[in-house]
């Protein structure tokens, strides 16, 4: 299914094909927005994807597949390359035999994250190549750059991606597809295996290609001038281009899309080419510490404009040192459960409980908003568990008896299972109460499959995470699975007796998402065809 | 045409703000313009308020409408056109909910498309073509309804 007819396209979309084009033998992530379509699409035109239960073991079946010599796509949004930091660091060092490139889906504004974090840090950070597009367009052509600057290199390369570079539909023209290696595995004791006597040299090794990056990226398309007006020259990156070259389409510009490690001879001849030289970048100051550092004259944005993403009329703003409070928009009517949605038990009777509920990510964590104004706490992916029972150790035992964690069953194979083995190694002395909210999807990224649906990417049959069993093989005394209806007096009696035992106790509260409902019947109705996608296409 | 076209389609999540202005894209993709369609995923799904951009022309450069330069606003639920209305430049034309009756549409779901046949009476893409992305968008046993739909709104347009 190789089509090279120009095609209106995602950015996630055009990844994807590129992916596909580039040769990529298996793709691999963890549904987080803005990235989620990026394998959906993937799978959809006839390439290999899987979920993986989190964006750490995403990352490290993608290194075994580049040890192995293949080409691999990792993708995960901002907050995953936390999750997945460990290989991601130690892969710079062993390097790769095959491609390996890593997807960061960035959400500058927040629109669907918890924090606002630039991960363009990370390829400082860990030492590897970096990649911005601007475009759907770009996100095909680096995708395929990506791969072979990782197998040149024979390092990981960060893509790094945006909101507005994800879910912006635009014209891409595709090109013809590149073969891809052929598979196997070679011996290389020295430079696979990290111990400090072989990452000594790796790490040495590692700066050696950065050096040698560093020198392409003087020279590389990737990063090209735009002449125009030698009064303002604009150095920028990502979809920031896109603003900027709207707000001031006579400035020049230098446009980065290699921008790790960056060509500082070249933007220096920018910068002494023109008079007035403003970086335009969303986020953290990354171009423009990294263009101070190098003894550079340039401006910045103030520090207003670090929050949110920016758009043509920020851009304006920043280039006419317009510092004036900005218009904020009215607010819109927020998300809510929906109705029919079985978590509304659950919070109805933590509500009425008053319990100090340790919350996770998910839709359930719409329980943080009224009516049930019903979570104490919000983090991150799994820290439900842990962060309950840090709770439950310190608090008064009246308080430390309200104290409940709730995750969802997603989350909970994503990094919730490690928080189980925490309470059972180390029991608070009130016990503790654990509710996994069982919609049996990944329902806020979009229904995504994970290992506790039993279902492939491409929602086909597979093995299949049990909660309930897992919970009695890790050895916790009370473990109950609770079909939700819509009465909430029966739960509320159960979360009474579970809270009062002081007992670990798990609680698997089962409800399929009312979204999803009606596919996950006809995934199961055909769980003897070769793929659900038959039935779907109907 | 030579400036470029700036829709902005606004409403709550089930609504098909995001399927509306997928085909308004592709119409104007079959039509041989430069085009951007940018949205906000994530929470949509969840009954908030969902907006998306169509920009089009002999070039797009933000995929974003900046605010206050929107030509037409379009809103699928009565409650989203004063939260939207900034987004309209001055002499910009709003194709609010109440232009539709949807007694008279064969299936409700399709009042998204019934709002687009309205606006498409104000922009340069043949009947031809936006018949085309309606098929190229939607599966084939909703096209009858579809169609109908974007014939009621065509017909509402001279409301406007």
């Amino acid at each position: 299914m190789i089509s090279t007819e120009r095609q209106l396209l995602s950015g996630d979309s055009a990844i994807a094909l590129g992916a596909l084009h580039g040769g990529v033998a298996l793709g691999t992530g963890y549904p987080g927005t803005p990235s989620t379509e990026i394998l959906e699409y993937l799978s959809h035109i006839g390439g290999k994807a899987q979920w993986s239960p989190n964006e750490k073991v995403a990352l490290e079946v993608g290194i075994g597949v580049a040890y192995g010599g293949a080409r691999s796509l990792v993708t995960m949004k901002h907050v995953g390359l936390n999750v997945a930091a460990d290989p991601f660091f130690s892969a710079a060092h062993t390097g790769v035999v095959g491609a390996l490139v890593v997807v960061s889906a960035d959400d500058p504004g927040m629109a669907s994250s918890q924090n606002e974090q630039d991960n363009r840090r990370y390829a400082v950070a860990a030492a590897v190549p970096m990649l911005e597009p601007s475009d759907s367009q770009e996100a095909y052509d680096f995708t395929l750059a990506a791969i072979e600057i990782s197998e040149r290199w024979k390092i990981p390369v960060l893509l790094r991606v945006t909101t507005r570079v994800c879910h912006t539909q635009a014209p891409v023209q595709p090109r013809a597809a590149v073969p891809p290696p052929q598979p196997h595995f070679e011996h290389d004791l020295r430079g696979r295996n990290l111990i400090p006597s072989n990452a000594r040299p790796a790490h040495r090794r590692l700066r050696q290609k950065l050096s040698e990056m560093n020198e392409w990226s003087e020279t590389t398309p990737l990063n090209h001038v735009i002449s125009g007006d030698k009064k303002l020259g604009i150095i920028t990156s990502g979809v920031c281009f896109m603003h900027a070259r709207e707000a001031a389409p006579d400035a020049s510009f230098l446009k980065l899309g290699f921008t790790h490690p960056l060509p500082l001879r070249k933007i220096a001849e920018f910068v002494r080419s023109i008079e007035r030289c403003v970086v335009i970048e969303e986020g953290d100051p990354y171009l423009a510490d990294a263009i101070r550092a190098a003894g550079l004259k340039i401006e910045s944005k103030p520090e207003m404009f670090r929050f949110g993403e920016l758009n043509v009329d920020r851009v304006r703003r920043i280039l006419a040192h317009d510092n004036s409070p900005e218009p904020t928009r009215p607010p819109g009517k927020p998300p809510e459960l929906c109705d029919g949605c079985g978590h509304h038990v659950v919070f109805q009777a933590l509500h009425n409980l008053d319990c100090i509920v340790a919350g996770d990510i998910g839709c359930y964590a719409l329980g943080v908003l009224p009516p049930y104004s019903a979570m104490g706490c919000c983090v991150c992916m799994g820290s439900s568990i842990p962060i309950g029972l840090g709770l439950r150790h310190v608090l008064p035992p009246a308080e430390a008896k309200r104290v409940v964690s709730v995750i969802g069953d997603s989350t909970f194979v994503h990094s919730g299972m490690t928080g189980l083995a925490e309470m059972i190694y180390n029991p608070p002395p009130t016990g503790h109460v654990v509710i996994i909210l069982d919609n049996s999807t990944t329902a806020m990224t979009g229904h995504q499959e994970h290992p506790g649906t039993g279902r492939t990417l491409d929602h086909a049959g597979t093995g299949k995470v049990v909660y309930e069993n897992l919970g009695k093989t890790l050895g916790i005394e009370d473990v109950r699975v609770f079909p939700l209806g819509k009465d909430c007096a029966e739960f509320q009696q159960m979360l009474v007796e579970a809270l009062a035992s002081e007992k670990l106790v798990l609680i698997v509260a089962r409800r399929p998402c009312v979204l999803a409902a009606k596919n996950i019947r006809d995934y199961e109705k055909c769980a003897t065809c070769a793929t659900a996608q038959e039935v779907l296409a109907k | 045409m030579n400036k470029t076209v700036n829709v902005v389609i606004a409403g709550l999540g089930g609504q098909g703000v995001i399927k509306a202005s997928d085909i308004l894209s592709e119409a104007a993709f079959r039509s041989g313009f430069a085009v951007k369609k940018s949205e906000i995923h994530g929470m949509s799904q969840r009954g908030g308020s969902v907006t998306s951009d169509v920009r089009f022309g002999p070039q797009v450069l933000s995929p974003m409408v900046p605010p206050g330069e929107a030509d037409f606003l379009v809103v699928l639920a009565p409650d989203q056109v004063e939260v939207n209305r900034g987004q309209l430049r001055a002499g910009g034309v709003l194709i609010a909910p109440e232009l539709i009756d949807q007694a008279t549409l064969a299936n409700r779901k399709s009042f998204n498309i019934a709002l687009l046949g309205a606006l498409s009476t104000r922009l340069d893409i043949s009947e031809e073509t936006w018949r085309a992305a309606i098929h190229a968008c939607l599966p084939e046993k909703l096209h009858a309804a579809n169609e109908q739909a974007f014939a009621v709104g065509r017909q509402a347009a001279a409301k406007l």
